[in-house]
């Protein structure tokens, strides 16, 4: 009898600590969002050149892959998950005044912004709703991603606007499945950590969001 | 040597590092991830068709 108090006891503790875990997250990827949203509109008011991207982006990776996972548990990877967001948010600055520029700009940045929403939302809820266990996707993603970044360094010198398109098709698959393992994992208890979790959804947001942008940007310009 | 292709060079060899720094990542997902079952990969897939069918939703709204 008390065998099973205990285990009652330990799984509602376990219950408890993953939804801290999921509201953190959350919470805190909201205030990134925001974050970046203001470094993109600075950026925008700064008319920052277009390699001001490459520089955020690769400066934003770096320190993600390097210097986060070194302060992940302690107070300084807060601040650290606001720097990456918010230099990959100035590094959009360019990208989104360009589009702006288009005749239907305002539309194609809307309707991007609208359908990476609407996709993150939508994958999460159901990977919450369902609780289903997308760990099997592991191996599955990871080499599709590796495919994908081998297929962007041809695409760039050979330039193909219909390998553009596949490419940035394949991006949003890939990061779609990213969020249904990413939210898994927390569910699951794979990833304890607020931090690393926000900073994975982060990512996959901002490429859904930047490869909507190129699709929607390519189908909709009529030259 | 132009902007564009100083970019475009920086870019590739920013890809190629983040290929090899996410190479033993991936080598050793693929050792130990759980196989999925038919049933869930067909579940993923679904899933896949519905994102890309709201994506050409999208396409006709530009």
């Amino acid at each position: 009898m008390n065998q099973n108090y205990t285990t009652i006891a330990q799984k509602s503790s376990s219950v408890l600590a993953t939804n801290k875990i999921l509201r953190n997250t959350y919470m805190l990827l909201s205030l990134t969002l925001l974050f970046s949203g203001f470094t993109a509109a600075l950026s925008m008011f700064m008319n920052m050149p277009p390699m001001t991207y490459l520089i955020s982006v690769i400066g934003g990776m770096v320190i993600a892959m390097f210097v986060l996972p070194r302060f992940a548990h302690s107070t300084a990877g807060i601040g650290i998950v606001f720097l990456i967001t918010g230099m990959l948010g100035f590094g959009l600055g360019p990208i989104l005044t360009m589009y702006a520029s288009l005749p239907n700009g305002g539309n194609i940045i809307t309707l991007s912004l609208a359908g990476t929403g609407v996709i993150f939302l939508g994958l999460s809820a159901y990977a919450l709703a369902t609780r289903k266990d997308f760990s099997f996707l592991g191996g599955f993603l990871m080499v599709g991603f590796l495919l994908v970044l081998l297929a962007a360094i041809a695409n760039i010198f050979l330039a193909i606007p219909a390998m553009s398109l596949a490419i940035s098709a394949v991006v949003i698959m890939i990061m779609s499945g990213f969020i249904l393992y990413d939210t898994s994992r927390i569910i699951h208890g794979g990833e304890t950590n607020y931090v690393l979790a926000t900073i994975g959804l982060y990512m996959t947001i901002f490429n859904i969001f930047i490869s909507l942008l190129q699709i929607l940007g390519i189908m909709g310009n009529d030259d | 040597m132009n902007d564009l292709n100083w970019m475009q060079i920086v870019s590739a060899l920013a890809l190629i590092m983040f290929i090899v720094i996410l190479f033993p990542a991936t080598l050793d997902k693929l050792k130990n991830s759980p196989q999925g079952t038919s049933q869930e990969w067909m579940g993923f897939i679904s899933i896949l068709v519905v994102i890309l069918l709201f994506i050409a939703f999208l396409i006709s709204l530009v």
